[in-house]
């Protein structure tokens, strides 16, 4: 029994090692040549356009929802006509960078993994090494490129697909007036509000893109590997968004506020 | 030549004048408790083969990722073409890898790529040529294997002997000066395994290229070690290998983490080692 939780210890250890200078690859990868652009521009499209239905329908339910459910509490202090300020900062701080991020790291973070490891199972990334390509130049960097820097521009239309969603509800069920809700949501948001729903998916889209590459590149056993990893990187890459939320909200507020 | 050394601190030593393409010097290699190569010694000469023999987890494709740099010995040395790769870092490795050709298990073709963007991969990506010249030259090795007309097909589109065949000429490309093959035709019919023994002799003889073949197809490797192939005008023909020439392909026989054999297909088979003995029955 000792001997399986050191066993177990041992590996995640090595796990968080490998990860670690996965990230050291990366950042080197980053500042030297050679540079995958083709490849880079093929995974914006792969990971921006193609999150772009998905990431919009989840912005405009959140913001119809969170504005239903907030009317009736708010109603019960008598600040119903609050409501848009209640939806855009929940929006912007909070539910459109998380939800967008989960949304991600469920279509993307499955994805890289299921890739990565079917190439890895297949022997295909050794055949890439032989061939004399390095595997995080020409897959992992230009997935994290994409996830790093596509996740805000995600995060930013669902949000601003969230808010016009608050707008409907507030107009057809609470019959809140549309300047007075779009007033309030002026009014409820602050530039370091702005400021942390935008660094938030920078770093969540850089933890889910990375630990998919790593899931994926680990990836051993055929099928049930990839499996495995499909899985892991959906159950850790979600994980890690929540953990990582809290960690960015904590201190955003002692840095910014 | 097992367990002898066979390198000095500047590069492998000559045999018969002729300094090895590739030479393992005292390799070891463990992964956690079991010990896959033990101390293993071999050298390979310019426009030689060696075909690596030995049972299941012997250790065999081992060897090729070593010599690859895609894994590192415990102990021991790994030279080849006069650089030792198990001291390199990744991107020193390219340049080695670059006069290297690997054919894997299976071919491991990229699933997303047709034939031709296969087997112009190196040249497409890690070269400056014009698209028209990496074009002249897919088709030629795609024609060294008898695959012109596949170009555009996808790996899913080809046979289990295609895809091989394609892996050889993706191999082929960047003209390696050495070509390494895990295990060229298991699963494959007798006839299309044939096939591709035939492209294995014809690169040997005809284009010089060094080889390691790892296998334990017993019927290939004795085929490819005493067959040669000899140009007749347009035609290739295969015959025997003539006796003076039979030392130029050997069997390297893998057990229990070294090398328990070493020697020509004849000295093979008359070997009276009953381990050897009951792998040739």
């Amino acid at each position: 029994m000792a001997g399986d939780a050191f066993g177990g210890v041992k590996r995640a250890v090595l796990e968080v090692q490998e990860y670690l200078r996965l990230i050291g690859r990366i950042a080197r990868g980053l500042v030297t040549r050679p540079v995958y652009v083709r490849d880079t521009i093929e995974q914006f499209d792969a990971i921006g356009v193609g999150s772009l239905m998905v990431t919009i329908l989840t912005g405009l339910f959140t913001g119809m929802v969170l504005a239903l459910q907030s009317g009736m509490t708010l109603d019960r202090f008598g600040v119903r006509q609050t409501v848009g300020s209640l939806v855009s900062a929940s929006m912007v701080k909070e539910l459109g960078p998380v939800l967008t991020a989960l949304i991600v790291a469920g279509r993307v973070g499955s994805g890289i993994a299921a890739e990565l490891g079917s190439m890895m199972v297949t022997d295909q990334i050794a055949a890439l090494r032989a061939l004399g390509t390095d595997p995080v130049r020409k897959l992992v960097i230009p997935r994290v490129l994409a996830g790093t820097l596509m996740l805000p521009v995600l995060t930013a239309l669902s949000v601003a697909v969230g808010i016009f969603g608050g707008a409907i509800i507030s107009a057809l069920e609470l019959n809140v007036p549309s300047t007075v809700y779009w007033n309030s949501v002026v009014s409820g948001l602050y530039i370091q509000d702005i400021w942390m729903g935008l660094i938030k998916p920078v770093v969540l889209g850089f933890v889910i893109t990375t630990v998919a590459c790593h899931v994926g590149l680990r990836a051993r056993g055929g099928t049930q590997g990839v499996g495995r990893a499909t899985t892991t990187s959906v159950v850790v890459g979600s994980i890690g968004v929540l953990g990582m939320d809290f960690l960015l909200t904590k201190m955003l507020i002692t840095l910014m506020y | 030549m097992a367990n002898q050394t066979l390198a000095a601190s500047d590069g492998p030593m000559a045999i018969n004048g002729e300094t090895p393409v590739i030479a393992f010097d005292g390799v070891s290699l463990a992964f956690d408790d079991k010990v896959v190569l033990n101390n293993v010694s071999f050298a390979l000469l310019p426009g030689r083969m060696k075909i690596c023999l030995g049972a299941s987890g012997a250790g065999k494709s081992t060897i090729l990722r070593l010599i690859l740099g895609l894994l590192r010995p415990d102990a021991g040395a790994v030279w080849v073409h006069g650089r030792r790769v198990d001291q390199l870092s990744e991107a020193e490795l390219m340049p080695v890898r670059a006069d290297l050709g690997m054919v894997f298990q299976e071919g491991a073709l990229f699933d997303s790529l047709t034939v031709r963007e296969n087997v112009g991969y190196r040249l497409f990506e890690e070269t400056r040529q014009s698209i028209e010249e990496i074009d002249v030259r897919v088709r030629e090795v795609l024609g060294f294997v008898g695959l012109t007309e596949f170009g555009e097909r996808m790996p899913s589109e080809i046979s289990g002997g295609q895809r091989r065949r394609v892996a050889i000429a993706r191999a082929l490309t960047a003209r390696p000066k050495t070509l390494l093959y895990d295990e060229p035709t298991t699963g494959l019919d007798p006839i299309t395994a044939l096939t591709i023994d035939a492209e294995i002799i014809k690169l040997r003889d005809l284009e010089q290229v060094s080889s390691i073949i790892v296998t334990h197809q017993l019927r290939d490797a004795f085929y490819v070690a005493t067959h040669r192939a000899v140009r007749a005008g347009d035609r290739v023909d295969f015959e025997a290998v003539p006796a003076a020439e039979a030392h130029e392909t050997e069997f390297i026989m893998l057990r229990d983490g070294g090398i328990g054999f070493e020697g020509t297909a004849a000295e093979l088979r008359a070997s009276t080692d009953p381990y050897l003995r009951a792998f040739l029955s």
